[in-house]
């Protein structure tokens, strides 16, 4: 499983006086079992960027292949397409609908068209997948729950789905510090279950620099930069430049070493910071 | 798609038009829609024609904009047609089988969807090149006389004030709710209709809660702004009469008067 963009373009009401491009000749790929993230400020096109993913938006220009197939072609069948790249919304929380938790989890798998015992054993999977306790919640209404909570369910509408390419956006958005790390470890928790492709949106840098294989920048509707976290994270000035930051951990290391002091750049966290500081020390 | 939709939209421009007082633009739009209806022949349009060109012309918004906001209103001008071509008794001009055109007919199937047109263009014109703000201004200050009457003019305006500024928001939000939908699978657009009706459920149940969280957050930050009705409120922009208002007054009864003359003298 793998996706390759190419040269995509999106122009938002093209024609009116207000059109604007909104994603600007993006090209790049995902390979199997791997995690991208998708950093850029507010407006740069990470949004309209993910949702060509599964063809819920038609490029201008521009190809998406999902594993071979050229899903912005005409033809493209769109209910495999959505079997295989799932997608979780921005704040899903707000798209909840149903009178029980099973059942809002039950709607993707029901509409793959799956059966009873099948949706049944997925719904159970779902839910324990994003750390609820099945037998206690599913028969709840999603609104009487917490914050927290809804956005697992919602999560897990998606998750049941068991799609090979997961697409997050922001998926840690106002939430608390704690929730920010529980929703966290559930995309890792899903990551190792699934071994499925990950694509996050995300502006917390110490969260992209510990979850992604790879990253891309976006500015403006153009991809700035790609590449590892630590690549990405060598160009501060660049990023500081459109509004991104490096992890304030990793800041503090670079500022180390810009003072002539040798150390090891191969920190996101402040515990990692910490022990390459330590090894200095010694 | 949703977004897409023009009818209603304002365009924003700087335009002796744009500039005009909202009260006067209102006041002229009922002048062009009375006019409209007072014509009683092809002649007459002629007159509404060239008035509505000139709007236009002034204004500087492209016609392929204003036409467009047609499109969402062309069924209904079809159905008008078509059911004034087949409906109406008169001298036969074609017929098939149970089906009739007379020339009756087709007369006032064609000046009915001529009618419409520029109705819905003339009234249009209005809300393309004033900002809604403004417009819904201008209503209050124009219902203001009826407060004797108890009529609520600055709650009705404030009404459709929200109501306008909300419907981007709710645009958004309805566009952003069926993605989601559709990216676990939901289909909207095959299956018989009950089917379809049911289809919307996973749209309009978020879409209530969005419309009432908005609601109610809205509400109170109008309360933390110590908002409390009409009462001793002024205005940071006031509307003053100017020239250019006098001068379209003018013009506005000099249209009138002509399609009036029109129609008596043909």
């Amino acid at each position: 499983m793998s996706i390759e963009v190419k040269n995509l373009t999106y122009i938002y009401s093209e024609g009116l006086p207000h059109e604007q491009v909104a994603v600007d000749d993006v090209s790049f790929e995902i390979g199997d079992e791997s995690v991208l993230g998708i950093m850029g400020h507010t407006g740069s096109g990470k949004s309209t960027l993910v949702q060509h993913l599964n063809g819920l938006i038609k490029p201008k220009s521009g190809q998406v292949i999902v594993d071979g197939e050229d899903i912005t072609a005409g033809r493209a069948d769109m209910s495999r397409i959505r079997k295989n790249v799932g997608l979780v919304f921005q704040y899903p929380e707000y798209q909840l609908f149903e009178e029980t938790c099973y059942l809002d989890v039950a709607f993707g798998p029901k509409n793959m068209g799956c059966d009873e015992e099948e949706t049944q054993r997925r719904v159970k999977e779902a839910i324990g997948l994003v750390g609820l306790d099945y037998e206690e919640i599913k028969d709840k209404s999603p609104f009487d729950l917490s914050g927290g909570q809804k956005r697992r369910i919602a999560m897990a509408g998606v998750i049941a789905m068991k799609p090979k390419i997961l697409i997050l956006d922001e998926p840690t958005a106002g939430l608390d510090p704690e929730a920010k790390r529980g929703i966290l470890q559930l995309v890792r928790d899903v990551h190792e279950h699934e071994k499925n492709i990950i694509v996050m949106i995300s502006h917390n840098m110490t969260d992209v620099a510990c979850m992604c294989d790879k990253v891309i920048v976006m500015d403006r509707g153009r991809k700035l930069m790609d590449g590892t976290p630590s690549e990405i994270f060598a160009h501060r000035k660049e990023l500081e430049s459109i509004g991104l930051s490096v992890p304030p951990a990793l800041e503090l290391i670079q500022k180390l070493r810009e003072r002539g002091i040798d150390i090891s750049e191969d920190a996101f966290t402040a515990m990692e910071a910490a022990d390459v500081i330590c090894e200095v020390l010694k | 798609m949703l977004r897409d939709i023009t009818l209603g939209q304002y365009y924003p421009g700087e335009s002796l038009v744009h500039k005009l007082d909202a009260r006067i633009k209102i006041i002229a739009t009922v002048a062009f829609i009375a006019a409209v209806f007072i014509v009683d022949n092809f002649y007459g349009f002629v007159i509404i024609m060239a008035a509505l060109a000139a709007v236009i012309g002034i204004s500087k918004v492209p016609l392929k904009f204003i036409l467009r906001g047609l499109k969402p209103v062309f069924v209904i001008i079809l159905f008008t047609f078509v059911l004034n071509l087949f409906m109406i008794r008169g001298e036969v001009l074609w017929s098939l089988g149970f089906l009739h055109i007379t020339k009756q007919g087709l007369h006032t199937a064609v000046f009915l969807a001529i009618r419409l047109i520029f109705l819905i263009i003339g009234s249009s014109m209005l809300t393309l090149t004033t900002r809604p703000i403004s417009l819904t201004d201008g209503i209050e200050k124009l219902l203001n006389p009826l407060k004797r009457f108890k009529v609520p003019a600055h709650e009705l305006a404030m009404m459709m004030t929200i109501a306008l500024r909300f419907i981007p928001t709710l645009m958004e939000e309805t566009d952003k709710i069926m993605k989601a939908q559709q990216a676990r699978g939901a289909d909207f657009e095959s299956g018989n209709l009950m089917r379809r009706i049911k289809a919307l459920i996973p749209i309009l149940v978020p879409l209530f809660i969005s419309a009432f969280r908005i609601a109610s957050d809205l509400a109170m930050a109008m309360e933390a702004r110590c908002y409390r009705g009409d009462h001793g409120r002024t205005r940071m922009n006031a509307m003053k009469i100017q020239k250019r208002d006098i001068a379209a007054v003018a013009l506005t009864l000099f249209f009138l008067a002509a399609t009036v003359a029109e129609r008596i003298v043909f």
